[in-house]
C-alpha cells in the first residue's frame, strides 16, 4: 500500500508531509503531476501555491490530467486527502462542494488554531474530539449556499470547525470567516478530505502537536497498513 | 471570423468582498470617500468562432470551465467582430 503526494508547480508542502508519513512508517512517495497515479492506493495534495495561486487558489491544478485520475480514485472508493492548497484544489475539481475564498481580514494568517472533529471519515476515526492544528492560509475562508450546507450536515460532510478553548465554534474562533466556522470538508462518501488546516504541520512533538498523526494513521489504517 | 472578447468577473452581490473593504479603506486614508466600492476581473481575448452566437457560447463555456467559479462569481461577456 502506497500514499501518492503529487507536487504541482508551486506547492512546497510536500516533503513535511512525506517526512510525517515515513516518521509513522507509512508508504508513501512525491509524484510530479506529470507522473502516472497508478503505484499508488491514495493520494494527498499538499500545500503550497500550485501554479502561483493564479487566476483562482488551485483553479489551475484542479483541471490538469492527473487530476482525472485523482477523481476516478475517488471514485474507486479510495482516500483522498487535500490539505490547504490541496483543499482549494479539490474544491475547484468538485470533488467537495463549496469553495475557499479570500479571508474575512484579507490577509495571510498564519497561527494555531483549535478544531473539533464533527463529522465522520476515513481520517478522522481515530482522531481524538478537539485537535491543535495550525493555519497558514489567504484564501482559507470557506462558502458554501445554504441549500447544499444543509444537505452536507444531513450526509456529515462537515468534518472539521474552529472552535474556541471551550471547544465553541465562536465568531473568535473563527480565523478567516469561513461559514460555520468550517475548516474541512468531505464528500459524501467520506474518502475525500479538503481541510486548510495543516496536518503534517502537527506531527512532531517539536513543533507544538501532534495532533496530526490521528489523520495520517486513520488513512493509513483504513489502507490496511496497520 | 476573429471576436474579441472582454470578460468581466465580479463577486456574487451580497457576497463579502474583503479586498473592496480595504481599497475603500486605503482610499478614505488618502482623502477619497467613495461607497459601493467593488473589485472585478477583467479579461481580455481573441479567438476564432463562426458567428457571433457560438462566439458567445465559447466564451460563455470558458467563463463556466474555468475563468468563474459560479459558487462565488457572476460574469459578463462584451463581444466585438
Amino acid at each position: 500500500m502506497k500514499i501518492g503526494i503529487i507536487k504541482f508547480g508551486g506547492s512546497n508542502c510536500d516533503l513535511d508531509v512525506y517526512k510525517s508519513l515515513t516518521n509513522l512508517g507509512i508508504s508513501c512517495d512525491q509524484v510530479w503531476y506529470k507522473e502516472s497515479l497508478s503505484d499508488f492506493d491514495a493520494v494527498i495534495i499538499p500545500g503550497g501555491f500550485s501554479y502561483g495561486d493564479y487566476l483562482r487558489a488551485g483553479a489551475l491544478a484542479a483541471r490538469t490530467e492527473i487530476m482525472s485520475s485523482v477523481c476516478k480514485m475517488s471514485m474507486e472508493g479510495k482516500p483522498i486527502l487535500g490539505i490547504c492548497n490541496g483543499a482549494q484544489i479539490l474544491s475547484e475539481a468538485k470533488l467537495v462542494p463549496g469553495t475557499f475564498t479570500t479571508n474575512a481580514y484579507p490577509k495571510f494568517i498564519c497561527k494555531w488554531v483549535k478544531l473539533r472533529v464533527t463529522g465522520t471519515s476515513i481520517f478522522t476515526d481515530r482522531s481524538r474530539e478537539i485537535i491543535d492544528i495550525p493555519i497558514a492560509h489567504k484564501e482559507g475562508r470557506y462558502v458554501v449556499d445554504k441549500k447544499t450546507l444543509q444537505e452536507m450536515y444531513d450526509n456529515d460532510q462537515v468534518i472539521f470547525k474552529y472552535v474556541d478553548d471551550n471547544g465553541l465554534p465562536s465568531t473568535d474562533a473563527n480565523p478567516n470567516g469561513s461559514i460555520d466556522n468550517i475548516a474541512g470538508i468531505s464528500n459524501v462518501e467520506g474518502n475525500v478530505l479538503a481541510m486548510m488546516p495543516h496536518p503534517e504541520r502537527a506531527s512532531d512533538a517539536l513543533l507544538g502537536s501532534t495532533d496530526g498523526i490521528a489523520i495520517f494513521q486513520s488513512m493509513a489504517n483504513y489502507l490496511g497498513k496497520f | 471570423m476573429l471576436y474579441h472578447a472582454n470578460i468581466t468577473i465580479k463577486l456574487k452581490k451580497g457576497m463579502l468582498d474583503p479586498e473592496a473593504t480595504t481599497i475603500k479603506k486605503a482610499l478614505k486614508h488618502l482623502g477619497y470617500n467613495c461607497d459601493n466600492l467593488k473589485t472585478a476581473i477583467l479579461y481580455e481575448l481573441e479567438f476564432e468562432a463562426e458567428s457571433k452566437d457560438k462566439a458567445k457560447g465559447l466564451a460563455n463555456e470558458m467563463c463556466l470551465k474555468l475563468l468563474a467559479n459560479p459558487i462565488i462569481h457572476d460574469y459578463s461577456i462584451e463581444l466585438q467582430h
